[in-house]
């Protein structure tokens, strides 16, 4: 009986296992596996890697080495398939992309040996630093595009270094995802909790006037609602219009594409998350807790500050975690009415998978993005009871 | 309950209530006035989006219904939402009816992996689709988007039918089989209504997801492919034309539409099924 139940419950449950495991966790674990994949020089330059393989790391390699590095080299240009591999050294160290260029270009009028022209075309040819870095990217895992998105590199020898500053861009961007959703959970936080106090204490009426108001942006799509900001927003925008009109202002003020607009449009696109949970907290507290404080002399603040405000952190961490959850993976919305100094991480996961395409990159910031994630998540779950109850629309 | 029932209230109307009333009223203007304002702007009859508006016509809807893109966006969305809708309920139903049933280990396990995708952020899960539809030729295809779509919003379903059940009171089912019901025949007759709006509400959410979504689209869509929220965002990054806030009020609209459907769903729950409780919007 219990299996024959079992039986039953996993038939179920297994199409949509299926689904989300084909469609879901293997494309997930596929990415962020390319955070340390490092296949491009070993399967476009095989013969190379075997090479090098046997080189010891004294001095330079074999004048073979050079002519199958150049050879294949040249053969992957020819089908279109160098860039990978020219990506992922100048990625090792910037200008290593010209020199090999520059290199294979020259190569044509080359007679003797490789070695000896290349070295006399550029002396960086005979460093064995520069071999050791190729022998180095031939896999199959590096660590460096995770080193990489916290601003270190690999040093000649190994030792992990920090990268150059006009390099060292990621803890910047952390650091900048972090504040934007701090403050955008800070400002829902203290925005969210009196109107959740009120929404939960008019008369009925009232409250689902109230709530409807706060249920209509929360339906409606972030996009439309980023729209509308864009559009108010503008230099001839509704808000300039009016501060022109009542002579508040001589010159339209600069709000689209600035910190400012991003604050704007994400608490307004992220407050309903704070009132909701707050709001049902708030409605189930007894009234009686405050009146028995009350009759025992309690003043107002001290209610306040010693029975209401406990009973209702729960609403508030459940809030303003649900707040900060969505904000450290916001996009769109920065995209859209910020500057370029206003992007935060998914704007550059996007950026590297899109347009400076460095899939290692974009992978690892990914899975950091995704255990800064599940921090917050297990955080979530340990602290805020019913944390789980869905209902909860992204 | 009104707070006049409260003693301690009713000593002074204090200045401080009326300071929070005034704080949520502007604030709810603040969370309503930004969608209003795309009202009028859509109706202008200039060309430019600003208030006042030079006179009202229907230019920009008219421009809307005229233009292949935005009809085919509008195309695509319908289709890829009611794809994502009937496939995200039927298996997120029945899942959630599995959970439930199932007596054995690693059940929070499989619950946690079914609602992963609900807690990614969208834009990892938008790249991971993003290379691996394309790898098995998906990429660019309305079946890729409502494949995406889905595991976007399946979890909604799982989750608000599983609350549902485990809401529901075992004791009808023994009523129902003390009654000579079997098991087949209390499922459809007792478990089935009592799930209903659950399901309901959760294919609604589902639909709302896939219409709404946009990041995804923005990597695995061309533009035959383009859903409404993508060609709006095109539209915006082109040219700001009144059209794009015309296309909003519609999509505006339809949300609007979606939330009352889910009201009278929840008011139906709350009259007919749930415990009061659960009377969360």
């Amino acid at each position: 009986m219990m299996t024959r139940r079992n039986l039953l419950a996993a038939a179920l449950i297994a199409p949509l296992l299926l689904l989300v495991f084909v469609s879901f966790i293997v494309p997930l674990g596929a990415t962020l596996y390319r955070a340390v994949e490092d296949a491009e020089i070993s399967t476009i330059l095989p013969k190379t890697t075997a090479l090098l393989e046997q080189w010891n790391g004294e001095g330079v390699p074999s004048e073979q080495t050079y002519l199958s590095l150049m050879n294949e080299l040249r053969e992957a240009q020819e089908q279109q398939k160098a860039g990978p591999v020219l990506n992922r050294l100048n990625f090792e160290e910037t200008g290593l992309r010209s020199m090999l260029l520059q290199g294979l270009r020259a190569s044509g009028q080359f007679s003797g040996s490789y070695k000896q022209n290349l070295i006399a075309l550029n002396p960086r040819w005979g460093d064995p630093h520069f071999w050791g870095l190729v022998k180095r990217s031939t896999g199959p895992w590096t660590p460096l595009y995770f080193l990489r998105s916290v601003d270190l590199k690999l040093g000649p020898n190994g030792a992990v270094v920090p990268t150059a500053d006009e390099e060292a861009v990621f803890i910047k961007l952390f650091i900048r995802t972090f504040e934007i959703s701090l403050v955008v959970t800070l400002i829902c936080a203290v925005l969210a909790y009196p109107m959740a106090y009120t929404l939960s204490i008019l008369p009925q009426a009232w409250t689902n006037i109230g709530i409807m108001l706060v249920l209509i942006p929360f339906w409606t799509s972030i996009l439309v609602r980023t729209t509308a900001w864009f559009i108010i927003l503008q230099r001839e925008g509704p808000i300039n219009a009016l501060l022109l009109s009542l002579h508040l202002v001589e010159q339209p003020v600069t709000m689209i594409f600035t910190r400012f607009a991003v604050y704007l449009a994400m608490v307004h696109v992220l407050l309903p998350f704070a009132i909701l949970p707050l709001y049902s907290v708030m409605k189930g507290i007894k009234p009686d807790y405050m009146r028995a404080a009350a009759s025992l002399g309690a003043p107002g603040w001290r209610r306040f500050l010693r029975i209401y405000l406990p009973l209702s952190m729960p609403g508030v961490a459940s809030g303003a975690l649900m707040v900060f959850m969505l904000s450290v993976g916001f996009y769109i919305t920065p995209a859209l009415v910020g500057g370029s100094g206003d992007q935060m991480i998914s704007y550059f996961i996007a950026f590297f998978t899109n347009t400076s395409v460095n899939w290692g990159i974009a992978a690892a910031l990914a899975a950091l993005l995704m255990g800064m994630t599940g921090i917050l998540v297990a955080i979530a779950w340990l602290l805020v009871p019913g944390f789980r109850s869905g209902g909860v629309r992204v | 309950m009104g707070t006049a029932s409260i003693p301690l209230s009713r000593q002074r109307p204090s200045t401080g209530r009326l300071l929070l009333y005034a704080v949520t009223g502007v604030l709810l203007v603040f969370l309503v006035a930004p969608i209003a304002v795309v009202f009028p702007l859509s109706l202008s009859a200039g060309e430019l989006l600003v208030l006042p508006t030079p006179g009202y016509s229907w230019r920009w809807y008219a421009d809307f219904f005229n233009s292949q893109r935005w009809l085919l966006a509008t195309y695509n969305s319908f289709v890829v939402g009611i794809l994502t809708t009937l496939i995200a309920t039927t298996l997120g139903t029945l899942a959630a009816i599995g959970l439930y049933l199932g007596r054995f280990r690693g059940k929070a396990l499989i619950l946690a992996l079914l609602s992963l995708p609900m807690v990614t952020p969208v834009i990892v899960t938008a790249i991971a689709l993003y290379f691996s539809l394309s790898a098995v030729g998906l990429g660019s295809t309305l079946t890729g988007l409502v494949l995406a779509h889905t595991v976007l919003s399946v979890p909604y379903v799982l989750l608000t039918v599983l609350a549902s059940l485990q809401a529901f009171d075992p004791n009808l089912l023994r009523a129902a089989a003390s009654l000579g019901a079997n098991p087949v025949q209390s499922f459809y007759r007792v478990v089935l209504p009592l799930i209903t709006p659950a399901v309901a509400t959760g294919a609604l959410f589902a639909f709302a997801t896939s219409f709404d979504e946009l990041i995804v689209a923005l990597f695995i869509a061309s533009p035959d492919q383009f859903t409404l929220p993508r060609q709006m965002y095109a539209g915006i990054r082109e040219f700001l034309s009144p059209t794009i806030a015309a296309a909003a009020v519609l999509i505006i609209l339809l949300s609007v539409f979606l939330l009352m459907i889910n009201e009278a769903i929840r008011k139906h729950a709350i009259r007919h099924i749930l415990p009061p409780t659960d009377r969360m919007p």
